[in-house]
């Protein structure tokens, strides 16, 4: 039977169906982070069972901790609470743990294919949305909920009804100041928030071949914002050889016979999808999102819609644009903003730091920007260093802070204030996400530094070089 | 955790007619630093329930004491972002039991399901008659019968059927939840285990 990339993964897991029900699905890595697993923790300690694999689980803390003087004590009791709940639940049942302060620390999405902990064919759950990130790498992976961390923890399984299925290729070359962001919220922008809702998608075509390991996870990152469960991207060449040699990863006979399994994790000629969608490449342009969720996005050039010509409820529409003080029918270029962030599990790796500094170099932060620079981990920020990129963000006036989920969905200080608009490049607009009545723009990194430069929103490609005609 | 058992549900509903409500609004981020289950309802909806000095926005519907029960009728993609299951928490400790929408986002519905409110999904046109009734007389009463699979508007006796798997509604008329079923299996999957390396 042709089957494809995710049937493969999906069904090698099914310890059993059950009848009328969901299937049994084997969890071969669980990502925990501080806040949504302690209520997980605590039911199987009331329930009076243990962690049945503990070294298939991984805690990192990302979500609730501070990005400036992390060598000193989380100033939060709440916040510090939660921390030490991380640390003490990961001891008390013999888990690694990555906290604050450990070098490798950092956002769970980033640190799991740093250290090889993410591999093709596998699965992998983590109490958070996200998780869809790892699926770049040709790995089922998704996010769920405290009571399915708490199954994890029990019996290394979840219940899940498996998902239908649905391609998504693009196809042809992107355009100039183009990037793996900007490829995403354009199919969002199509789907809508909703427009994959029950499916798991596979990407195919040769914007994806094409892209980088990093590129791969920032659009599979972003899948639960069309509601799909998650994405994923069939393993290769570049694939294996970013996972080869890391930490987790397997090394000898091992490798060989991982090898074996990972060549054919791809999608049979002739399988067939529940749905399949294909987009060309040439008409994406740089992104920016103008509302509150992450459907909302447009061509950088390009108006705010009016109400009539989008799907949906006019009111909830109007709504949006009321929160964001945008009216139908406005430009985006050169709206005034407040903020920059630049970070989060969708834009936090080395590759969006060179990125925003091909843009910032030789030019100088806009004063009227407060700009959050925060890397993924710590792995990236020792690249960063390395790099060189470091000496050109202070060149121009800008500050590295250090890892963690930081300004993306602000349970930590890095809180926008109210009324203040912030060009990020995270994965959230909703009201409120990046502080009670802040206002969100998503964006590629390049959009992020032109915006940091000059204060409103920019076009990059004015201000990068080697423009190709057309 | 267990939780309460579900099998017919009377009440009166609260309207949420918005689309998209995400779970960022269900229960802010900054929220979500408990160790424990406990007090999630004071935090649903927070930041369109209270003004920033803390006091009620008075337009907005849990404020209204015109409206209440143990139903809330919410607009279509109810739920969508986060995995948080704080947002499920929130729904049930404020004291709802059943969420009505024409279409849920997939993650929060499977936590309602695991933590015992029930995703009530009708067709659009029938969302539309619950709000429609809920405007005309917020006092009427919605019965939603889980063995039955169906939800009726008492008033007109208007009702549509819905969905969930078998295997779910057992657990759900009984409080089960998916831990007792997998600490049963716990032989298969160690046996599963043994030829899925790490």
């Amino acid at each position: 039977m042709k089957k494809t990339l995710f049937d493969k993964v999906w069904d090698s897991h099914v310890v059993k169906h059950v009848e009328d029900g969901p299937d049994v699905l084997f969890i071969d890595r669980h990502l925990v982070h501080e806040v949504t697993s302690p209520v997980a923790f605590l039911g199987i300690k009331n329930r009076g069972i243990s962690v049945l694999y503990p070294e298939r689980t991984f805690a990192t803390a990302d979500h609730n901790t501070p990005t400036i003087n992390q060598h000193l004590p989380v100033e939060d009791p709440l916040s510090a609470n939660q921390l030490k709940a991380l640390e003490e639940n990961a001891k008390a049942y013999g888990i690694s743990h990555w906290g604050l302060g450990h070098q490798k620390n950092g956002i769970v999405h980033v640190v799991g294919p740093e250290y090889g902990i993410t591999q093709p064919g596998a699965t992998i759950v983590c109490g958070d949305s996200h998780t869809s990130t790892h699926g770049a790498f040709g790995a089922i992976a998704f996010g769920i909920g405290t009571s399915e961390v708490e199954m994890v923890l029990a019996s290394q399984c979840i219940m899940q009804p498996k998902p239908k299925k649905m391609r998504i290729n693009v196809t042809g070359d992107l355009n100039f100041g183009v990037t793996p962001k900007d490829v995403a919220l354009y199919i969002i922008s199509k789907l809508t928030t909703s427009g994959a809702t029950g499916y798991f998608v596979e990407y195919a075509g040769d914007v994806f071949e094409n892209m980088t390991m990093e590129g791969r996870m920032t659009v599979c990152n972003l899948s639960i914002e069309m509601g799909a469960r998650g994405g994923m991207i069939a393993p290769d060449e570049k694939t294996f050889e970013y996972v080869k040699g890391r930490e987790f990863t397997p090394t000898g006979a091992a490798w060989d016979k991982a090898m074996a399994y990972w060549e054919t994790l791809h999608t049979d000629e002739g399988a067939t999808f529940d749905k399949e969608l294909t987009f060309d490449a040439s008409d994406i342009e740089p992104m920016i999102t103008y509302g509150t969720n992450p459907g909302m996005g447009i061509g950088i050039s390009k108006n705010i819609p009016n109400a009539e010509q989008v799907e949906g409820g006019v009111s909830t529409y109007k709504k949006s644009l009321g929160y964001m003080s945008f009216n139908e029918g406005d430009g985006m270029i050169g709206k005034p903003i407040d903020f920059v962030f630049i970070g989060s599990c969708t834009n936090g790796r080395i590759e969006d730091f060179r990125a925003f500094t091909s843009i910032i170099k030789g030019r100088q932060k806009a004063p009227n920007v407060t700009a959050w620079l925060v890397p993924g981990s710590h792995k990236v920020e020792a690249a960063i260093k390395d790099e060189g990129l470091l000496d050109i963000i202070h060149e121009a006036g800008f500050v590295l802070r250090e890892p963690g989920c930081s300004a993306c969905l602000a349970m930590n200080d890095d809180k926008v204030p109210a009324g203040k608009l912030a060009v990020s490049t995270s994965n959230r607009n909703f009201e409120g996400r990046q502080g009670p009545g802040s206002r969100t723009l998503l964006a590629s990194p390049l959009v992020a530094a032109a915006a940091a430069v000059t204060g409103k929103v920019t076009d990059p490609r004015e201000l990068m070089e080697n423009v190709v005609a057309g | 955790m267990a939780y309460d058992k579900f099998e017919i549900l009377t009440s009166t509903a609260v309207p949420l007619p918005i689309e998209n409500v995400d779970t960022d609004q269900i229960i802010p981020a900054r929220f979500l630093k408990a160790t424990e289950r406990k007090g999630f309802g004071d935090n649903l909806f927070r930041d369109w329930r209270y003004n920033n000095d803390e006091t009620p926005k008075a337009d907005f519907v849990l404020n209204d004491a015109t409206y209440s029960g143990k139903i809330l009728v919410g607009g279509r993609n109810f739920g969508s972002g986060s995995s948080r299951e704080h947002a499920a928490w929130a729904v049930y400790d404020y004291g709802f039991r059943c969420v009505i929408s024409s279409f849920f986002a997939d993650i929060f519905k499977g936590n309602c399901l695991n933590i015992g409110v029930l995703p009530v999904q009708v067709s659009a046109e029938f969302a539309e008659k619950v709000f429609a009734e809920i405007e005309k007389d917020p006092k009427t009463e919605i019965e939603v019968n889980l063995p039955e699979q169906k939800v009726t508007i008492l008033a007109t006796g208007e009702s549509e059927s819905f969905d969930i798997n078998g295997y779910k509604k057992e657990n759900m008329l009984n409080g089960f939840d998916d831990i007792d079923y997998l600490v049963n299996v716990k032989d298969q999957i160690v046996e599963f285990a043994k030829n899925t390396p790490l």
